[in-house]
């Protein structure tokens, strides 16, 4: 039995929406090198809609492939949508994750919505 | 494929596989029974041990075969905490960096009551003798200590050390499963009281090992039941692997010095390119090293998806990292000898062997700049360290 699905191998291998994005309008960085993972989202936002996404991710293979998969998932969306995205989500579109990796997608997530965060405090100064 | 994971275990052995299937096709019985298909294959289990005993300069009845090297660490430990207990005393001393087979049967120990030292091993992952003698106490039952380490391979002052335990009449044990079949380990060298092995480590087949237990060692047992191993391991043996084990030895010890020279030029060229990425460390003292091992931590990138994409590429290795150890904490070892969690979670052990060629080692060394390098393309530690927002640690 592999470690991992078919899925979370092939975002693990190609990632999507690798690197940066300079004029982010949004920035998030969680986790900690400490536990082993750290994940950093960029977000080009314009009219409450995600136009782009961009990821840097230090970690295992199940955090590369959930900071991909979450960067799939909220592309092309609403804020408001994107705000509503689940680490339950990331790991069921990933085909699943083995029990003690789940908190990589929990990382992804939360990557995401520190990243909305950023966008909307920047907003309201 | 190339497989540099020899300290996980090794590929059995052409002669051990024999062995077995001819053991197990012709030679079937228990050594128990007493008719001559059963005596046969107490004669082979006999054969064995004397032919094990030899292989490290013990007497045959000082060997007793277990299911593996973690089951000969527990056994070990356990007698002779029960003997210490029974005087009164309850004091053990170890090192930080011993296999899990040990380091937990002494937490278990302390939960009944008794105290351990573990020594320090210093960045270079090596005990220092003196500071065990400063260690031992009048309650001290036993000192253990392993031989070579598995993570790092780094191999330990055993004989200085023994030396110390026999002044003070304390029992030693080492956990020699990663250097039995690979450098040269003899009881009478090293003072030991008792010896662990394990036979996957050296070509054998898996599921078992011997303990080495001195004379005047008193044995308790972990298993109950049956009166092998002279009363002290229940269990009809496990007579084709007890076999095989043997032969396996053997064959190991055939031209060692050559072997070890051999394997030693390859291991050094594995440090040597790996030394050209930059931001990165051996782990463990480069001399007095296990033939085959190398171990390195990247500034910048985590051990899992490195071994993932050296997979990829055909390469089989491991790693000291949280994600690999299934825990949140990267290896205990690494910890040890003092790396931060943040560089501990970026290393390789590469454990080659006699079939790893020099083009092997040059692929090896290929394989993992290009990973390497890939993945610090995308990690955000990376940046910050480039770009001055955190230092470098190495
Ligand atoms: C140093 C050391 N001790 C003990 C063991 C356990 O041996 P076994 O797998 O035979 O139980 C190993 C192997 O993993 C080891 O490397
Ligand atoms: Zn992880």
């Amino acid at each position: 039995m592999a470690l991992y699905s078919e899925k979370v191998m092939d975002h693990f291998r190609n990632p999507r929406n690798v690197g940066v994005i300079e004029d982010a309008d949004g920035i998030g960085e969680v986790g900690n090198a400490k536990c082993g993972d750290i994940m950093k989202m960029y977000l080009k936002i314009e009219d409450d809609v995600i136009r782009d996404v961009k990821f840097e991710t230090f970690g295992c293979g199940s955090a590369i492939a959930s900071s991909s998969m979450a960067t799939e998932l909220i592309k092309g969306q609403p804020v408001s949508e994107a705000m509503k995205l689940t680490n339950k989500a990331v790991a069921e579109a990933l085909d699943g994750l083995p029990d003690y990796k789940m908190h990589c997608s929990v990382l992804a997530e939360e990557a995401i919505q520190s990243a909305l965060d950023d966008y909307r405090k920047k907003k309201e100064s | 494929m190339i497989y540099a994971d020899n300290a996980a275990t090794t590929k059995i052995s052409e002669t051990a596989i024999k062995t077995m299937t001819s053991v197990m096709e012709e030679t079937w019985g228990n050594p128990s029974s007493l008719y001559a298909h059963g005596q046969r294959a107490k004669e082979l289990l006999e054969e064995a041990r004397e032919e094990i005993a030899r292989a490290i300069g013990a007497e045959p009845r000082e060997i007793y075969f277990t299911s593996g090297g973690s089951e000969a660490d527990n056994q070990a430990i356990r007698s002779m905490a029960a003997q210490g207990k029974k005087k009164g005393k309850m004091h053990i001393v170890s090192s930080a960096f011993e296999h899990h087979a040990v380091l937990h049967t002494l937490k278990a120990l302390e939960k009944e009551g008794f105290e351990v030292t573990l020594v320090d091993v210093h960045e270079k992952g090596v005990v220092v003798p003196e500071e065990v003698e400063e260690a031992l106490r009048d309650d001290t039952c036993l000192v253990t200590i392993m031989f070579a380490n598995n993570e790092i391979g780094t191999i330990q002052p055993i004989a200085e050390i023994g030396e110390i335990c026999k002044k003070r009449g304390i029992p030693f044990h080492t956990d020699a499963v990663q250097a039995v079949g690979h450098i040269p380990v003899n009881v009478k060298d090293g003072k030991f009281d008792l010896l662990s092995a394990s036979a996957h480590k050296f070509h054998g087949p898996k599921g078992v090992g011997f303990l080495y237990a001195g004379k005047g060692v008193r044995l308790t047992n972990l298993i109950e039941g049956g009166a092998q191993e002279r009363g002290k391991r229940a269990g009809t043996e496990n007579v084709p692997g007890i076999a095989a084990m043997a032969k396996a030895l053997t064959e190991a010890l055939e031209g060692l010095e050559e072997k070890r020279e051999r394997l030693t030029k390859k291991r050094d060229r594995l440090i040597e390119g790996l030394k050209e990425i930059e931001h990165s460390a051996l782990n463990g003292a480069a001399d007095n090293r296990l033939p085959g091992n190398v171990n390195f931590c990247f500034e910048g990138i985590e051990g899992e998806s490195l071994l993932l994409l050296l997979d990829d590429k055909g390469i089989c290795a491991s790693s000291g990292s949280a994600c690999t150890s299934g825990s949140l904490d990267p290896s205990h070892v690494l910890l040890a000898i003092g790396r931060v969690h943040d560089v501990a979670h970026g290393s390789l052990r590469l454990s080659i062997d006699e079939e790893t060629s020099d083009e092997d080692v040059e692929t090896i060394i290929r394989s993992v700049k290009e990973v390497v390098e890939y993945l610090r393309s995308f990690s955000p530690i990376w940046r910050d360290l480039v770009n001055g927002k955190k230092e470098f640690i190495l």
